[in-house]
């Protein structure tokens, strides 16, 4: 009964995620930016663009200038969530590749990397009063679900275990619409509770910076107005 | 330090955060466009009756136009990593001038409206309903914005204010409340060329008055040319450098660096205008209309190359627009940058040899340079990236013997906006000028007590006016402000000029 509910809770999120998700980038791409604003000094060929951005999204080289706690924090949640998230890998496969394997060790402990910087993130939203100001009841709620994801998740790993295996066949099975049955283990059912309705809220909130950071023109641009003419196809409209 | 005017914020260092002040600035509007302001850029006269729906419309509208728009009003995560990085807020402790909560001002009505979770759970995502109030808070702090860019160098994201700010300006002016100072402005400069509203006659009789003093001054015969056809190089300056101080040593600088460059040049007194006060408004079509006046000087005149005079704005929109709005410009010489800034070109002829300058000339001056926000942040200057930073300084080493930076963290891509750009450079902001020059100021008090700085030099129009209106409460002389060429122009030694000194040897150069 509770595979099956989860199943189909999975199927739509999976759903809504793909579908919300690939809207909303195909918008992305589709919308023109009419003129060149990429924040100089700014790189001057394509592929200075590809090193601005890679040191932005895997280092967070803007935040690092502007504000080193944010920056420890923030960077701290996000290199341990790719681990942990990668570490997940091995409950949807059969064969483990290599890669998943050698994760392994370090995805265990990254979950306490991403509860380190999640209660730091909150703790900010709290105590810091210009953080305060801006933060709408959602942004708290953001960072309580996904503290809520790593809580459960630590404490399957750490201080009660789950029927890991019953958990993998179910996740494998799901891969091939082959519906099988969950362990009524209340931290994995809350666990996956919580990351479905990650999934539901991801293409309808602040979680489309991901995304989005790859889209903004003042990081994605390459600085050669004078070289060569930039016209978006709504603006070539006015010069007929 | 000052004249004990409560109103002048005094930080210990230039980016200390204030104390909150909620609601401080809330009472601060610009004076609103008369209907004949707003109508002349093809803008309702007055506040339309169905404002709300027109301005919802209208910003569904920007954000299929415009990526920036439509990706900063989505992604930004409230982080608060920007909330430090605003000189308004640093001077006013205002929290609706720090960047994200300027931001908020649109993106919560954007989220009621065009979200699924403001459409129907807007107490929780801090959506709002677009009502009077959320109208007049609008005008109000997003003419406290001097699109400066500082915030978007430090989000994560890139987030710029700034594009949220012209898309705010653009939206209130399609419903009827544009700004005075802006909208005036372009009016004057489709009716006759120029911010200034100075007719051709009055500008011919002002330059050749500079020929003049340029022949007084130095003996030799420097010109300044106007409307001249078959000259290779059409100049764009703002027209502030016409005759307002200190801009006009600005002009000055340029002309007898051309002279003594040798070459071939002109201003024209249909585009006599480097400002280009639509990208303010944020109006593409206003910007296009202005910049297409250049365009059609350059091809009327028949010049080979276009170079910009000393102005912030008018950089960003000659640098990284013009080509955009008004190009392609295959009809200039192809050898060139198009456009070319003043800057490059004396920095090319210094570096040449063909400048001869005596830099005791600006012994008095102990300078220090203010990179003003738009070239820093949203230009270049050469080849490589941030050379917006090297040439200009560069240039005043090469005429000047005491220079020395401001803290770093208040200069290059981290520069404090001076205070009155963006179009908020109006009497009526006087207060949030004064404010906003705060950090800027600070930081100038810095080097100084520490070096003895007597001089900031600055490469904009705005920044040089707005300086030497607020540099007086801050303990400066409003004269403490000067153009970077004005300094080119104290030391430069003209061919065939008479020099003080005895072991000058008079001519050495052979008059061409």
């Amino acid at each position: 009964m509770l595979g099956t509910i989860y199943a189909l809770l999975f199927y739509v999120a999976t759903l809504l995620l793909v579908v919300g998700l690939g809207l909303r980038i195909w918008k992305y791409t589709r919308t023109p930016a009419p003129l060149k604003i990429p924040t100089t000094p700014a790189p001057t060929t394509r592929s200075g663009v590809v090193l601005r951005m890679f040191l932005e999204v895997v280092f967070f080289q803007s935040l690092f200038k502007s504000n080193k706690w944010i920056w420890v924090l923030g960077w701290t949640f996000h290199m341990s969530m790719w681990l942990v998230l990668l570490r997940h890998f091995r409950y949807f496969q059969q064969d483990v590749w290599w890669i998943i394997d050698m994760v392994q060790p370090f995805g265990m402990y990254a979950g306490f990397g991403m509860l380190i910087g999640l209660t730091g993130l909150l703790a900010r939203r709290f105590l810091v009063n210009r953080v305060r100001y801006i933060s709408a009841p959602s942004d708290y709620l953001m960072l309580a679900l996904l503290l809520g994801i790593v809580v459960t998740g630590l404490s399957m790993r750490w201080v009660a275990h789950t029927d890991i295996v019953m958990v993998k066949e179910y996740m494998t099975g799901l891969l091939r619409f082959r519906i099988g049955e969950l362990p009524g283990d209340i931290n994995l059912l809350a666990h996956l509770f919580m990351v479905l309705l990650l999934m539901l809220i991801f293409p309808v909130s602040k979680l489309l910076h991901a995304p989005g950071v790859f889209f903004s023109p003042s990081r994605n641009q390459v600085d050669n107005p004078r070289e060569k003419r930039h016209l978006a196809p709504w603006a070539a409209k006015l010069e007929k | 330090m000052a004249d004990g005017d409560n109103n002048v914020p005094h930080p210990a260092f230039p980016l200390e955060v204030p104390e909150f002040k909620c609601g401080a600035m809330a009472d601060l509007s610009p004076f609103v466009a008369a209907p004949e302001h707003n109508e002349a850029l093809g803008f309702p006269g007055e506040l339309v009756d169905d404002w709300k729906e027109k301005a919802i419309a209208y910003m569904g509208e920007l954000a299929k136009k415009n990526r920036a728009f439509q990706v900063y009003l989505d992604i930004c995560v409230k982080c608060g990593a920007c909330t430090d990085k605003c000189h308004y807020f640093l001077g006013t402790g205002d929290p609706k001038n720090m960047p994200v909560a300027r931001q908020d001002l649109l993106r919560s009505v954007y989220r009621r409206y065009y979200t699924f979770a403001g459409k129907y759970f807007p107490w929780l995502v801090g959506a709002r309903d677009l009502t009077e109030e959320v109208l007049h808070e609008w005008y109000s702090y997003y003419h406290q914005c001097s699109e400066c860019r500082r915030c978007s160098v430090f989000c994560p994201y890139g987030i710029d204010t700034a594009e949220i700010t012209m898309a705010a300006r653009d939206i209130l002016d399609h419903i009827g409340y544009g700004m005075k100072y802006s909208n005036e402005i372009i009016g004057k400069v489709h009716k006759v060329g120029n911010n200034l509203g100075l007719p051709a006659k009055a500008l011919a009789a002002t330059l050749e008055d500079l020929e003049e003093d340029i022949e007084d001054e130095t003996g030799v015969s420097v010109r300044i040319p106007l409307d001249e056809k078959g000259a290779d190089i059409l100049l764009v300056t703002p027209s502030a450098d016409f005759f307002a101080e200190p801009h006009i040593d600005g002009l000055l600088g340029y002309a007898k660096v051309f002279h003594e460059a040798g070459v071939s040049w002109t201003i024209s007194s249909y585009a006599s205008e480097a400002a280009n006060f639509g990208m303010f408004i944020g109006s593409y079509e206003q910007m296009r209309e202005v910049s297409l006046r250049i365009r059609k000087a350059a091809q009327d005149l028949g010049v080979k190359r276009i170079i910009f005079g000393e102005c912030g704005h008018a950089w960003r929109v000659a640098y990284s627009f013009l080509n955009t709005l008004a190009g392609p410009f295959d009809f200039l010489d192809q050898n060139y940058p198009i456009p070319q800034h003043i800057l490059e070109f004396t920095w090319d002829e210094i570096q040449k040899g063909t400048l001869k300058f005596d830099k005791s000339k600006n012994d008095a001056y102990k300078m220090t340079y203010h990179d003003s926000c738009n070239v820093a942040r949203a230009s270049r200057m050469g080849d490589e990236p941030g050379g917006q930073f090297e040439i200009p300084r560069n240039v005043i080493k090469a005429v000047c013997n005491y220079y020395y930076e401001m803290p770093e963290e208040t200069t290059r891509e981290a520069t404090l906006c001076c205070g009155g750009g963006g179009g908020l450079l109006t009497d009526d902001l006087m207060d949030l000028r004064i404010k906003g020059a705060s950090p800027r100021m600070t930081a100038l008090q810095q080097v100084t007590e520490d070096h003895g700085v007597t001089h900031m030099a600055a490469i904009c129009a705005i920044c040089k006016t707005q300086f030497s209106k607020v540099m007086p409460k801050y303990g400066y002389d409003m004269d403490s402000i000067v153009s970077v060429h004005q300094l080119v122009s104290n030391a430069i030694i003209l061919t065939g000029q008479e020099t003080e000194q005895d072991d000058a040897p008079k001519g050495a150069k052979a008059e061409e």
